[in-house]
Parts: C-alpha cells; sequence; structure tokens
C-alpha cells in the first residue's frame, strides 16, 4: 500500500462542495475507496444521506460516472452496468478494464436493497458493493433499520419511561454476506485507512462479487460533537462492537485486533443515543449488549484461528 | 454549473444528466461553519491525516506537505484538528471562533425578525 505522502499527489475522485453534514465520515469512506481503485470506476448508489448530498442538480459531486436508480435497486443497477460491460467487451467495443462499484448506506444494504443485494451476488457480477453502514435511515430523519444496534434511541424506537430504545440485536450482515459464498467478504472502517485501502483494492482485484460492510459515525443520528467522527469509527474497531475482518474464498481471517479491548460502555457513553441506558434502571442493557459483543468476538476469534 | 441559470427545457441534457464532473465545487460551503481550523506550521509534521480525513476536501496538499487549507468549503467539523498527533503535544491544527462566519451568520439570523415587525 502506497504512503499517504505517495497518494497525495493523486486527485480525489469526489469534490468539495457536497451538502454533507459537517463531519460527516462517509464522504472519507468515498475519498479512500475511489483512491484505493487502480483502474477507472462507474459507481452507483442507492437512495440515501450519500446520493441526496452528493448529487443536488445541476450539481455533483463525484469525478467519476455515477448512476442513481432508486432506493432498492443500487446492487441491481452496478448489476446490469456490468453486464453491458461484459458484453460490449466480449464484442470488442471496449477493451479497458473497468470497475464497478455500489454505494448502498444500511437502510438501503440491510433492509430495503436486500433482495436486490443477494440476487447481484447471486448471479456473479464482477462488482464491490459497499455498505455505509450508518445503524438506521439518517436521511430521513434517524428511524430504526435492522442495523441499529440494540439500545439505540431512534425517532421509531424512541427510549422513554417505558422503552429503553431499539429492542432487538443488529443484523450481522456481513455473516449473511459471507453464507453467500462469494469470493470476497470484508468489514473495514474509515478510521484504519490503509486496511480499508487495501480491502477495496482487493475487492476490485477479484474476478467475481465483493461485499464490504463500512461502518460510519453519523454526528446527527448517533448524536455527538462532529469533530469525533474518526475517534469512534477507531473506537467502534478497539471495542470490538465493529471487528474488522476479512472472508477470501470462504477463509476468515482476522485483519486487526486491539491490544487491549476497550469496554463497550466507552463506546457508548461518547453517544447521546445511548444516553438514556446511562441511569440505574437502564444499567444491565450495557451489560447484555457487552455479552453479546464478547460471544461475538469469541466466535470470530475461533472462526479465524486466532 | 453544467445547467445555466435561466435555461429552458431545451437546453437541459436529457434525462438530468449532468456533464460536468465535481461540479459541486463550485458550490460553496464555507457560510456552514462556526468555528475555523488554523494552521500552525511550527507543529505541523506533515502526516497528512487532515488532508486524508478532512470529509469535504478542504485541506489541500502540496509536494506530499500540508498545502493549505480552503475556506469557502471547510464546514467547520474540527475533524482536521481531532486526528491531528502535532509536534510534542501540540497540535498544528486548532479550532477558533470565525468572526466573520459568527457575523455573517448572526446577521441572516436577524433578518426575519426585522421583517416580520
Amino acid at each position: 500500500m502506497a504512503t499517504l505522502k505517495e497518494l497525495s499527489t493523486r486527485e480525489f475522485n469526489i469534490s468539495s462542495g457536497h451538502r454533507a453534514c459537517a463531519g460527516c465520515a462517509f464522504p472519507m469512506i468515498i475519498k479512500q475507496a475511489l483512491m484505493a481503485a487502480d483502474n477507472p470506476v462507474v459507481v452507483g448508489c442507492a437512495t440515501g444521506c450519500m446520493e441526496v448530498c452528493t448529487t443536488i442538480y445541476p450539481y455533483t459531486a463525484w469525478k467519476v460516472p455515477f448512476i442513481h436508480n432508486a432506493f432498492e435497486n443500487s446492487a441491481a443497477t452496478v448489476s446490469g452496468v456490468e453486464a453491458a460491460y461484459q458484453s460490449l467487451r466480449r464484442k470488442g467495443k471496449i477493451d479497458k478494464k473497468i470497475d464497478f462499484i455500489a454505494f448502498g448506506g444500511d437502510g438501503g444494504t440491510y433492509d430495503i436493497g436486500f433482495q436486490s443485494l443477494s440476487g447481484a451476488m447471486e448471479r456473479g457480477h464482477d462488482m464491490l458493493y459497499i455498505c455505509y453502514d450508518n445503524q438506521a435511515y439518517m436521511n430521513t430523519g434517524i428511524q430504526r433499520s435492522s442495523a441499529t444496534p440494540r439500545g439505540a434511541n431512534t425517532t421509531t424506537s424512541p427510549a422513554g419511561k417505558e422503552s429503553f430504545g431499539k429492542k432487538q440485536y443488529r443484523k450481522d450482515l456481513t455473516e449473511v454476506m459471507v453464507a453467500h459464498g462469494i469470493p470476497f467478504v470484508a468489514q473495514a472502517s474509515p478510521a484504519m485507512w490503509s486496511d480499508l485501502m487495501s480491502k477495496v483494492n482487493r475487492a476490485l482485484a477479484v474476478e467475481g462479487p465483493a461485499f464490504m460492510n463500512v461502518i460510519q459515525p453519523c454526528v446527527l443520528g448517533w448524536k455527538y460533537d462532529s469533530s469525533q467522527s474518526v475517534a469512534l469509527a477507531k473506537l467502534a474497531v478497539d471495542t470490538c462492537y465493529w471487528p474488522l475482518y476479512e472472508v477470501v474464498e470462504g477463509k476468515y481471517k482476522l485483519s486487526y485486533k486491539p491490544k487491549e479491548k476497550v469496554p463497550v460502555r466507552e463506546f457508548l457513553q461518547k453517544q447521546d443515543r445511548f444516553r438514556h441506558l446511562f441511569t440505574p434502571k437502564n444499567e444491565h442493557i450495557i451489560d447484555e449488549i457487552q455479552a453479546e459483543i464478547d460471544r461475538k468476538w469469541e466466535a470470530l476469534l475461533a472462526k479465524c484461528g486466532e | 454549473m453544467s445547467v445555466p441559470k435561466n435555461a429552458g427545457w431545451r437546453d437541459v441534457p436529457k434525462a438530468g444528466r449532468i456533464l460536468e464532473p465535481g461540479s459541486a465545487a463550485e458550490y460553496e460551503t464555507g457560510g456552514w461553519r462556526t468555528y475555523r481550523p488554523q494552521h500552525i506550521p511550527e507543529n505541523c509534521i506533515h502526516c497528512l491525516f487532515c488532508w486524508l480525513y478532512c470529509p469535504d476536501m478542504s485541506v489541500i496538499a502540496r509536494d506530499g506537505k500540508f498545502g493549505e487549507i480552503n475556506y469557502k468549503s471547510c464546514k467547520g467539523c474540527g475533524v482536521c484538528a481531532q486526528v491531528c498527533p502535532g509536534k510534542r503535544g501540540q497540535k498544528a491544527l486548532v479550532m477558533v471562533l470565525d468572526e466573520a462566519a459568527a457575523a455573517t451568520a448572526e446577521e441572516s439570523c436577524a433578518e426575519p425578525k426585522a421583517q416580520t415587525k
């Protein structure tokens, strides 16, 4: 992987002037992902913050060909573009190597776009799907999604006298994608730029479908100071809330093992969406969340043979 | 901008395509800012973390070193100052109150009140 000094001579494939909130982490993910691509890329995007903020007509923040279709079909749209490219290639009308990336938020990936994602992966298109997981429908005003963690306060799982926020644990989509048997599945965090970029680079290099799940701290929905986006993306990894690993051809590999596992309490405390958990009434939920994280972490270590 | 302001429907590209890549750069988001990052060159080790993490592409690198900050697009989120390791515990990027931006914000907030009177 190139050093930052070498990378800084390249131009970003996304421009300033997009209308994402101050401190939003998805532009960091776009920056790093597009910088990691060796070939020209075509990007598709599900409806969501990323699409809405970067493509306000008549402006676009993208410097690569970009296509948006609907909320639920980012994977289907990009798989269609990829199929058209393969056809043109077979006919000899195009000989350039082009990579295809589909972006989707957790709403457009875990829930609404799930069937189109599953279909595209099963059909074996040569594309990479990157989910930027901010753990709720942030663009429409913080409604719970199946990526929202247990205990989080959202507008459709409000914390109050009778409720401690969302009751269910989040869906482990990365494992669901592993079960699709595709050649490359990985989890990454924008705070670990070198890891994220190397994963995108390798995901684009594989023949066939690849999936990456990237955590994206959200200033508005997680409710923290806008300067803390990178710090929280790092803390998610250090608490093993968001372990970094990859599954290449069915083989698990741990990408990063924190020297000291930080208690999840520290991660939760920095976000006001979990504020109500720090009361005597709800304190036990934090212990339950910790127990669940420990269980999943141990299971992951066993799978990785650590 | 790829479409002129008073363009008719015949002048607009079909299917809402945008023909100019990265045209959003013309749209200035610097007015969102309350605090502004200030660079202190003597504390800078040119690690380029600010350049890498800036969500608004507002830190410009030159020759593999910190170059300058584009205040026309900087939203003042403070990520650059947070990731800055600095030198001997002294940060090379600090957030300071942006007097000009604060004054503009105050003005625009005061306006509707004056109209309702």
